[in-house]
């Protein structure tokens, strides 16, 4: 096979031998996502997800549930498209594998069609708005620039990836045991970072004033250049969230990794920024003279960073220290180091769109994988399959029997399979549920559709339910009457 | 018929008096046209003062006292039963004023569940209890069991506050965790699998968004009802009525340029050393040295820029330039260009966006990377002390503004720097970074004769 043929992204690469004819050249280009949004992209199952059971034969179900979902494309050279909304699995597959979208972002459901909303929003306001949508976070690895320095910007290695794995667990046991969220999706980014989306019912439909509060909840970190106490963590204990954080993730980690692979405390320029952070001048005096002492003497065969922070965690924990601002200082330590830091613009507003998971992240070539919250030790970005990696796969497999499925054939097949068992079949099985018992309960409420505030407005009035309008020849009545009649 | 205290619940002939209205029933009434507006007005006074103590950054405790003295000034009446009457008049006659736009609709919303908050905490625990039953919160107290099994971490909550888990606290109330937001926002209830457990002093919380979110709806269907229906009908009677009393009362937004027309790029730099606020001169400077700011900045920065005076094609050129170090041309045009053209209302939903007002900027928390926000409230106090001085504030004067902000009175802060700067006062205080500009100009020109 030559280079040309390869390229052609033909779907009929047939090949006859092993070795380098497999290889697909490495880069991200529209012929290669145009191949894997016609053979990987799991549309069936995106479908399934975003119509939350609504896809059923059930009389509960609302048929124009799915439709009311904006999706947004990014095409090549940067066209941006929004309000794209489709009837049904066709109609999404066939646009994605035409337009061949470099990133595709999931919004909100609206109250009508994103396609129709220019014909509602002249009648009154807030017709045409979000009224479902995920509960979403992201968290990316750049925030954590000032506290990492294998790494910056962009670029995310094995020793700074655990700051992402310990957001995850904090975050994720959080939603779980505070919040009794359930249906829950963690998803790679494609290069530095992670989302999460919170897709129980209760979830979807928070508005923006409790999203806004559920993101407050998890707000800790409070830095940017111009301050210098970073965290703060006042009280006489921590809040049980932060304290269970600190002693069942953020300690371990910080004391046992993060501590001596990013060498905090080994030489001056970083020593000194956890010095900073120590309200008491003599306590940071006393610890760095101590240091610049030791710097060449050749200590126990303990890592540095770990011997001068057991040093720093006497003075401070030691009873003798009584000034106010000490008592948390190792905790804040820890924390301002540790602590999950999320965007928070993200998670406030229901209209935020964010990134669909499986995805390929144009600049790393790399799927955006579901991760397993409870195996996400194990999760390597580094090892994450590429679209290349996938084509090249796809090659090894040989011609094909079916055209279903073609996943298996490829490492993309264990991030499907993982998405499907751990969160879309548990979460379509509380769906169906929900709408049976919700369709259930407006069986008995339709009964009782009466409101007081009628009853109230006949006697205020006395006139007729339905004789609401106003004569000018009804000279007893007075303003008052007229807007009572119309404010409540 | 007594004189009403609020404590108290009056005794009165058939007509229902709660001492606090929900205002979600109306007895009926006969109400003299004069009335209809002087309640409305009486009661917008109330709301404009809880707004501008708001915008002042009183304590709680000063906004305590200055609702009641308000209520007491413009609402009082020696009869509780005209007194609730008059509430209520004014109330749904300010509905009628404040549903017209999303704006309006925020601010009344904002200002009377203020109000009702403070006037829920001045009743009495029964009055209170009542209250809630009132609502119809579903929300049972805590059984004594399940207090027991959850007292360590409730206590652990209540000490983390500063507080104690006293006896008489042993009331809990169990919520779903979305009708308290603000309780979990600032981590002062214990939540679990979804559940708040909510102090009975903390109830107050309960009540009030249950109180808002009701009004909120109403409010968009008064609105619906007025459009479709009222204004066009009642154009000879309560529509020119409604609109006169909605007038002036929210204060410039200076979405418009005002005498000072247009500001040029080569002002500026001059400008800016004069007459920016610090907020606007830390993100100047940012600017500068850097070459780039953060989303936040741009757009903090950018719309006070409009509403100083800078016209789109000087914005474009100003930002462009600025940037050029670090960003192409090119790069610039296809990644920042539109949304300044957005922010000046030439793109998408062509809103003309309103520069910022301190309210918003203090509100707004500055991440990584980040210069916007209020630096008041965000900077250290070495780097504030450094910046005022930097200005040009006395040191006398810095101590002075170090002590606004370690009260957390961030616009009395900027105020007195105002002062400082200037050497004259500002009386009105300072709302709006485009405020400070404009009173700064107006005394540098008074001083020089023309724009300094």
């Amino acid at each position: 096979m030559t280079k040309e043929q390869a390229d052609n992204g033909r779907d009929d690469m047939v090949i006859d031998g092993p070795g380098q004819a497999n290889a697909v050249p490495d880069e991200f280009n529209a012929n290669y996502l145009r191949i894997y949004y016609g053979k990987l992209f799991p549309h069936a199952d995106m479908f399934k997800w975003m119509s939350y059971g609504n896809d059923g034969k059930h009389p509960g179900c609302d048929k124009s549930y799915f439709g009311r979902r904006e999706f947004s494309f990014t095409l090549e050279n940067d066209i941006y498209i929004r309000f794209q909304s489709f009837n049904s699995v066709t109609e999404l597959e066939n646009s994605i594998k035409e337009k061949c979208p470099f990133k595709i972002d999931i919004g909100p459901v609206y109250s009508v069609d994103p396609a129709k909303r220019h014909a509602y929003a002249q009648s009154g306001d807030n017709v045409f708005t979000p009224v479902e949508r995920e509960l979403v976070f992201d968290i990316d690895i750049s925030d954590y620039d000032d506290v990492r320095y294998c790494c910056t910007g962009a670029d995310v290695c094995l020793e700074c990836w655990p700051l992402m794995t310990i957001a995850i667990k904090v975050i994720d046991t959080s939603l779980r045991d505070d919040f009794g969220f359930n249906h829950i999706l963690w998803v790679y980014s494609g290069r530095r970072g992670v989302h999460c989306w919170v897709c129980d019912g209760k979830a979807r439909r928070l508005t923006n004033e409790q999203r806004a509060a559920i993101a407050d909840y998890f707000y800790v970190y409070k830095g940017n250049e111009n301050s210098h106490k970073k965290i703060s963590l006042p009280g006489l204990v921590l809040y049980p969230f932060l304290a269970r954080s600190y002693t069942e993730v953020l300690k371990g980690f910080f004391e046992a990794k993060l501590l001596p692979n990013q060498n905090l405390l080994a030489s001056e320029e970083r020593y000194e920024k956890i010095l900073e952070m120590i309200p008491d001048a003599s306590v940071a005096s006393e610890l760095r003279r101590r240091w610049q002492e030791n710097k060449r003497a050749s200590m126990s065969k303990d890592d540095i960073n770990i011997v001068r922070w057991e040093q720093l965690k006497s003075i401070l924990q030691s009873g003798k220290q009584k000034m106010q601002g000490l008592r948390r200082c190792v905790e804040e330590i820890v924390f301002s180091y540790t602590y999950p830091r999320l965007d928070m613009e993200v998670s406030k507003h229901m209209n935020h769109l964010l990134k669909a998971p499986f995805c390929v992240h144009p600049k790393t070539g790399r799927v955006c994988v579901p991760i397993d919250p409870n195996n996400c030790d194990e999760f390597d970005p580094t090892t994450v399959p590429t679209l290349s990696q996938l084509l090249e796969e796809l090659n090894r497999g040989g011609p094909r029997q079916d055209a279903e499925n073609e996943w298996d054939r490829t490492s993309l097949g264990e991030s499907v399979t993982i998405f499907r068992t751990s969160f879309l079949q548990p979460l379509l099985k509380s769906c169906k549920e929900e709408i049976e018992n919700s369709y259930n309960a407006k069986l008995q409420q339709s009964k009782n559709a009466l409101s007081w505030s009628h009853v109230s407005l006949k006697v205020l009035l006395n006139r007729t339910e339905t004789d609401l309008s106003i004569s000018s020849t009804h000279s007893s009545e007075t303003l008052y009457e007229v807007v009572l009649m119309y404010t409540y | 018929m007594e004189v009403v205290q609020s404590q108290r619940k009056s005794s009165s002939n058939n007509v229902i008096v709660s001492i606090l209205p929900l205002y979600r029933s109306a007895p009926p009434l006969e109400v003299r046209l004069e009335d209809f507006e002087f309640f409305a007005i009486d009661r917008l006074r109330v709301l404009k003062g809880l707004s501008d103590g708001l915008c002042r950054g009183k304590k709680p405790e000063e906004m305590e006292k200055l609702v009641l003295d308000l209520w007491k000034a413009n609402m009082r009446h020696p009869q509780a039963v005209e007194e609730v009457n008059k509430d209520i008049i004014s109330h749904f006659v300010l509905r009628l004023v404040y549903c017209r736009t999303e704006e309006l609709r925020k601010w009344f919303l904002s200002m009377e569940t203020t109000l009702f908050r403070h006037r829920f905490r001045w009743g009495s625990s029964e009055a209170q209890r009542a209250l809630m039953s009132e609502f119809k919160l579903p929300y049972k107290a805590v059984s004594n069991a399940e207090f027991e099994s959850l007292k360590d971490k409730l206590g652990q909550v209540a000490r983390s506050m500063g507080q104690t888990l006293a006896a008489a606290d042993a009331i809990f109330y169990k919520v779903p965790f979305e009708e308290v937001p603000d309780l979990v926002a600032g981590r002062r209830v214990f939540i679990h699998k979804g559940h708040a457990y909510v102090a009975i002093n903390q109830v107050v919380s309960l009540v009030v968004t249950q109180f808002r979110s009701y009004l909120s709806k109403a409010l968009i269907l008064t609105n619906r009802k007025w459009t479709s229906t009222i204004r066009e009908q009642e154009k000879d009677r309560l529509t020119p009525i409604v609109e006169a009393l909605c007038t002036s009362y929210l204060g410039p937004d200076y979405s418009q340029q005002q005498e000072f027309g247009e500001i040029s790029i080569k002002d500026i730099d001059q400008v800016a050393k004069t007459s920016f606020p610090l907020c606007m001169r830390h993100l100047f400077e940012k600017v500068k040295e850097d070459h780039h700011l953060k989303h936040g900045g741009r757009m903090q920065l950018g719309l006070f820029l409009k509403g100083v005076g800078l016209k789109l094609d000087d914005a474009l050129a100003f930002w462009k330039a600025e940037f050029a170090p670090k960003v192409s041309a090119e790069r610039f045009d296809k990644e920042y260009a539109y949304n300044i053209r957005h922010n000046y209302g030439r793109e998408g939903k062509r809103t003309d966006y309103t520069p910022y007002s301190c309210q918003k900027i203090i509100s707004v928390t500055p991440g990584i990377g980040d210069h916007h926000g209020c630096p008041y409230r965000h900077f250290s106090e070495e780097n504030l002390r450094a910046a005022l001085v930097r200005m040009g504030v006395s040191s006398r004067a810095v101590e002075d503004v170090m002590d606004k902000v370690h009260n957390r009175h961030y616009q009395l802060a900027c105020t007195l720097t105002f002062e400082a700067v200037h050497g004259s006062s500002c009386d009105a205080g300072i709302n709006h970074p485009n405020q400070y500009f404009i009173d700064s100009q107006r005394v540098l020109q008074s001083k020089n004769g023309s724009v300094a």
